[in-house]
């Protein structure tokens, strides 16, 4: 017996306690991810008003100022603007961007899905061939062709990245409606003389809410992500109004000389978009514990 | 197997349509087309625009324009570039193989590299190496690319000087070591993201593979942990990742988009980033129909390669 137990998979025996560990440390991850977004969400709310300096005050004295070695903490760009004001304003505008990206791609995702899911036959034929063919672009493709075409606005770039980002969640959406609409509480619903509106959003929805807080908590991710790459390019959120990403597109022609103005933004995209999935991944460990993926 | 093939082209087919509706709607219902380019020259009058807009077939109703586009391409003719009259298939061609050495490159470190680390992961499940694993992934899908290419280009070409900051080979060097030596840094770029999806789907799949039957069997017979490990699991781990590979492409050929606008790599990203400014709209709408072309392709040899490889599959 002892021979047998030796020669199963080591992986057998331990996890028990490690597995407890494990589940523990992802959702204190999820949890961490969690307290960076408020932190983020309240620092770039009230941090303006907090600090010394205004984001677009220019002091010729300070210019390229290294951080920690002067009056600027985290140092100044190449008019002596404090970087953690703009670092602070840039999110306000970036994570606005990411929010309500996420929130205007999951809405027009779960439509589409629901409509598709619910009613089946051509009409969700030719809505999930749509989503087929948009999926077809690569994201970033599809992106910058979009972005190239409009008049760069906060409102314009937010639209932008959300029409590249709702295909996933009208997937998820479809699959769910379709498996729940032939349940029997939804059966029940139809006998009493819902209306289908009903129906799908009372009735069906509320019943697919976990994997779509996942997905729209990962969009978030990905909206802070495209939102940054295209301002870098030039095509999204134009100076004077600060992003992470267009801090980006400046510091470039000053990498050699003044690194720190290329890094504090980039540090601050990674920090809220790892943050975001973290929150995700926990989400989905918390909301479906069928699903194991990572 | 035929019948499969003819239904599951078919219905690309009719996807490549649609792609193609699409593109041309995002091309020319936004304000600004090609025009706005020649409206900046001094010294054209409005007759003069209109004439140009006559000879580009730009006035003409927008469903005759698609389907001129439309017809000349099922004739196999794509078009030819504003900037230079080039035919848009030659200009592809010719910035293909910039950004196939980066792909291809990319993915030979995420199977060597990100296979290694999925496998360990999944042997050692829970242990410290899988935990940081796991978080690393979580780290490097977060780090914008572009960011990232530019800290690469910071700490080793501008401070440590050893790898060049960007383009394909030096002008007037072009030996293979000289290629092989402005690869790297864009390589070691588009890698991140690659290691790091490789990684974790390698470690999902070694985790099913793990468990079944026949890894005991091999153990039962007395193989060493080893032979039941790389000759048994392994192997069979890798063969959903076919798929895996393929699915990839899109995420992969955006990520080299990316990796191009850094690196200044002459690949098809930088081409379309450049048409994209100039307006240029046969070879913008070529790159996208391309690139979904090549999207398509892969789900297709993703499946028919996991056929081929795994005789358990029946494609229907």
């Amino acid at each position: 017996m002892s021979d047998l137990a030796a020669a199963l998979p080591a992986a057998r025996e331990k996890p028990r306690r490690s597995r407890a560990l494990r589940r523990f440390l992802r959702h204190r991850l999820a949890i961490l991810g969690a307290i960076v977004i408020a932190v983020l969400v309240l620092g770039t709310a009230f941090g303006p008003h907090l600090i010394p300096y205004d984001d677009l005050h220019i002091d010729i004295r300070h210019r390229f100022q290294a951080p920690f070695l002067g009056p600027h903490i985290l140092g100044s760009d190449q008019l002596g603007r404090d970087l953690l004001a703009r670092l602070l304003m840039a999110g306000r505008v970036s994570l606005t961007v990411g929010f309500s990206a996420m929130a205007l791609s999951t809405v027009f995702g779960t439509l589409i899905g629901a409509t598709a899911g619910y009613y089946g036959g051509w009409l969700g034929t030719v809505l999930m061939r749509f989503v087929d063919a948009v999926l077809c672009f690569p994201t970033i493709f599809l992106l910058l062709a979009l972005a190239a075409f409009v008049q760069p606005s906060v409102l314009s770039i937010t639209l932008v990245v959300a029409a590249t980002a709702w295909m996933e969640v009208a997937r998820v959406v479809e699959g769910q409606v379709r498996a729940l609409r032939d349940r029997d509480f939804a059966l029940a619903a139809q006998v009493l003389g819902a209306s289908d509106t009903w129906i799908v959003f009372r009735e069906l929805l509320p019943n697919a809410i976990a994997p779509i807080v996942v997905a729209a908590t990962l969009n978030v991710a990905r909206a802070i992500l495209l939102e940054s790459y295209v301002s870098f390019l030039g095509y999204g959120i134009q100076p004077p109004v600060p992003s992470w990403g267009n801090m980006l597109e400046n510091a470039q022609e000053y990498l050699s000389t003044a690194p720190w103005l290329a890094i504090f933004p980039g540090l601050a995209i990674t920090l809220a978009v790892t943050s975001f999935n973290f929150l995700g991944d926990g989400l989905r460990d918390a909301l479906d514990p069928r699903l194991d993926i990572a | 197997m035929t019948r499969y093939l003819v239904h599951r082209i078919g219905q690309n087919l009719l996807l490549l349509w649609i792609v193609s509706l699409i593109s041309f709607a995002v091309l020319h219902l936004a304000p600004g087309g090609p025009l706005a380019q020649f409206a900046l020259v001094p010294g054209l009058t409005q007759a003069d625009l209109a004439r140009i807009a006559h000879e580009m077939g730009l006035d003409r109703p927008l469903p005759v324009q698609y389907w001129e586009w439309f017809s000349r391409v099922l004739r196999g003719d794509w078009g030819r570039s504003y900037r230079d009259s080039q035919p848009v298939l030659s200009v592809i061609g010719s910035h293909l193989f910039a950004t196939f050495e980066l792909m291809i490159t990319s993915t030979l470190v995420a199977v060597i590299l990100g296979s290694w680390i999925g496998v360990i992961g999944a042997i050692r499940r829970y242990s410290v190496f899988d935990y940081l694993a796991t978080v690393g992934a979580m780290i490097a899908l977060s780090i914008p690319t572009f960011w990232f290419g530019l800290v690469v280009i910071y700490l080793f070409s501008v401070t440590l000087g050893w790898l060049p900051a960007g383009n394909l080979y030096t002008i007037g060097n072009g030996s293979f070591f000289d290629y092989l030596h402005h690869l790297i840094a864009p390589a070691m770029v588009l890698g991140l993201v690659t290691v790091a999806i490789w990684s974790r789907y390698m470690r999902a799949s070694m985790l099913e593979v793990i468990n079944q039957d026949f890894v005991r069997t091999a153990r039962a017979k007395g193989l060493s942990e080893r032979r039941v490990l790389f000759g048994h699991a392994v192997r069979n781990a890798l063969l959903p990742m076919i798929t895996i590979a393929g699915l990839q492409l899109p995420t992969l050929l955006s990520g080299a988009l990316v990796a191009e606008t850094v690196f200044t790599w002459p690949g098809m990203g930088r081409l379309f980033l450049d048409s994209i400014g100039y307006r240029d709209y046969p070879m913008v709408m070529g790159i996208l129909m391309f690139s979904a072309v090549l999207v398509l392709l892969g789900n297709l040899l993703a499946d028919l390669g996991y056929a081929l490889a795994d005789p358990r599959i029946r494609l229907t």
